[in-house]
């Protein structure tokens, strides 16, 4: 334990004491804050018009036309943004020869992944943090309801560490860091859309792929429900790519 | 301290170590010596646990290194061969960063953070970002994280390697005073440093032992025969002088070469334990030949180390 605390600890050092997790954290806010504005303002928009004409507005409150829209736009930026935050764990290590010195120590491989994966989910909470900025100035002037925004981010940051897992695993299988970054932007991707393929194939087989899909999950977190199906989904997912990861860096030993 | 058993490693169809079986004793400096590809490394690196052998056993202190790989672990030190560092840490922070990792009791890690820095000399770059330090001081860094944990066992591969003679001579002395209060195994490929500093080599090549033994007591049991080097300065006075010497009983065989001089050097070579030099002496001054100078010459641990090896592989 002591191990990994060492280890989270070195990890974030090196996220804030290099321009990684700063050039990171600006441009996910500068993107998640432009996407904010222009819901936000086709939100208005539509608001207008209701009043003039006579037609009920449906769905038109702040969590399905505000806050639904703007966590799906984020869920697809840190899709894009996460791998990089990641590519670099164990990759950059292993090309350095520092992870075979870290092997030697008295830590065990698992405290030495948890302790990275832990520091970039931590990155990646205060990234996540700084948006709370956007459901704040909601609060302020109008009046949102609370749980489902609270759902729903806690869906994003559990779809995030589940990419998070995916990219300390692939940053385990090589010493490219590219290499890493691409595959876990590939894998995340897959997770993400394969539920798209549900409508062409037979009911059984579209029920697992609705299953497995990322989305399929997070839907019911926008919403406002936490089942608990959604989350173990997330948890199963990120725990299966760090025990792989684990798995990987043993028979990396093997093979020497 | 260390028993090594038929210890084998293989990556695939290469055998990088084969059988190799010996022992460290308490308190020794132990030499690895063998050419590049050897199985120095991959030794080592079966004795840190970092690789798993593929047969045989390694005990470290007791401990196998399969099996209590933590109870190893926690007791030695290692700096691998690249000496890879945490190049954007300050000296300081990484030494206290490795001391935690390795288990070092809270209270404690300043104290021996500040023990290997005084050790290594690192007191006046302690708060430089290793990244920035002269590749003899982040050497030092290496050591300094390897003993920062006060390991009764240091095992160092090629600790010199890529360092200016200066600087060399540096840490071959640190080496030599860590070893006076722990066991320390260093590997090389560089003979003067292994003889200067080892009270035991063990020569390995193609993963196999050669030969283990004191670097004094391997240069005595390799003595096959005796050499003896006779400068004339005339070269046209060789091979009446080779003639001469080789009716010398004892004598297995001369060989000549010109010298850079004009003169002429005899190399002769004859039994161990002969001294042949007064004969000769006599022989070439009665026939009248310009003799300037005779000696019997010692031969090399490097010497020893190609004959050895070369031997192996015939």
């Amino acid at each position: 334990m002591r191990a990994l605390i060492a280890i989270y600890r070195r990890e974030l050092a090196y996220y804030f004491q290099s321009i990684t997790a700063y050039v990171v954290i600006a441009i996910f806010l500068l993107i998640s804050g432009y996407f904010f504005f222009s819901i936000f303002r086709y939100y208005n928009y539509l608001s207008l018009q209701h009043l003039q004409s006579a037609s009920p507005a449906d769905g038109l409150n702040l969590i399905d036309g505000v806050m639904r829209p703007l966590l799906g736009n984020i869920s697809i930026l840190i899709l894009l943004l996460l791998p990089l935050l990641t590519m670099r764990l164990l990759a950059e290590e292993r090309k350095q020869g520092t992870f075979e010195l870290l092997l030697t120590y008295p830590v065990s491989d698992a405290a030495a992944v948890g302790g990275k994966f832990l520091a970039a989910l931590s990155v990646y909470a205060v990234m996540l943090a700084g948006t709370l900025a956007y459901p704040v100035m909601l609060a302020v002037f109008a009046d949102p309801e609370i749980p489902p925004i609270a759902s729903g981010y806690l869906g994003v940051f559990l779809m995030g560490a589940s990419f998070i897992a995916m990219g300390t695993f692939f940053s385990s299988l090589t010493g490219n860091q590219i290499v890493a970054g691409v595959s876990t932007l590939g894998a995340a991707l897959f997770f993400l859309i394969i539920g798209w393929a549900a409508p062409f194939v037979g009911t059984g087989f579209a029920a697992v792929l609705a299953q497995i899909s990322l989305l399929y999950h997070f839907e019911s977190f926008s919403k406002g429900v936490i089942d608990t199906q959604d989350v173990s989904y997330y948890v199963l997912l990120a725990g299966f790519f760090l025990f792989m990861t684990v798995r990987s860096l043993e028979s990396a030993r093997w093979r020497g | 301290m260390i028993e090594v058993r038929k210890l084998s490693k293989n990556f695939g169809p290469v055998r990088a170590v084969q059988d190799l079986s010996f022992t460290v004793e308490q308190g020794e400096i132990l030499g690895l010596l063998g050419p590049n590809g050897a199985g120095k490394t991959t030794t080592m690196k079966i004795l840190t646990c970092y690789l798993p052998p593929s047969s045989g056993s390694a005990t470290v202190l007791g401990y196998n290194t399969l099996r209590d790989s933590m109870e190893v672990r926690r007791r030695i030190g290692y700096l691998p061969e690249k000496n890879p560092l945490y190049y954007d840490m300050r000296v300081e922070g990484y030494l206290s960063f490795v001391a935690r990792l390795k288990g070092v009791d809270p209270a404690g890690i300043d104290g021996a953070v500040g023990n290997a820095i005084d050790r290594c000399g690192l007191d006046e770059v302690r708060r430089f970002t290793i990244g920035t330090l002269s590749k003899g001081y982040q050497q030092r860094v290496g050591i300094a994280q390897a003993i920062v944990n006060d390991p009764r066992l240091l095992i160092l591969d090629e600790p010199t390697i890529g360092l200016d003679p200066r600087q060399i001579v540096d840490i071959r002395n640190l080496i030599r005073e860590l070893g006076n209060d722990r066991t320390v195994i260093l590997s090389s490929h560089i003979l003067p440093e292994v003889s200067q500093v080892c009270d035991r080599i063990i020569i390995i090549n193609r993963g196999r032992l050669v030969a283990v033994d004191s670097p004094e007591n391997l240069r005595d049991r390799l003595r096959r025969s005796s050499m003896t080097r006779v400068r004339l300065r005339d070269a046209s006075a060789r091979e009446s002088a080779e003639s001469l010497i080789g009716r010398i009983e004892g004598v297995l065989m001369t060989r000549g070469e010109a010298g850079d001089d004009g003169g002429a050097v005899l190399v002769v070579e004859s039994a161990p334990d002969r001294d042949l030099r007064e004969e000769i002496a006599r022989r070439i001054v009665g026939a009248g030949l310009p003799l300037l100078e005779i000696y019997s010459e010692e031969l090399s641990l490097e010497d020893i180390f190609i004959r050895l090896v070369t031997e192996e592989e015939h």
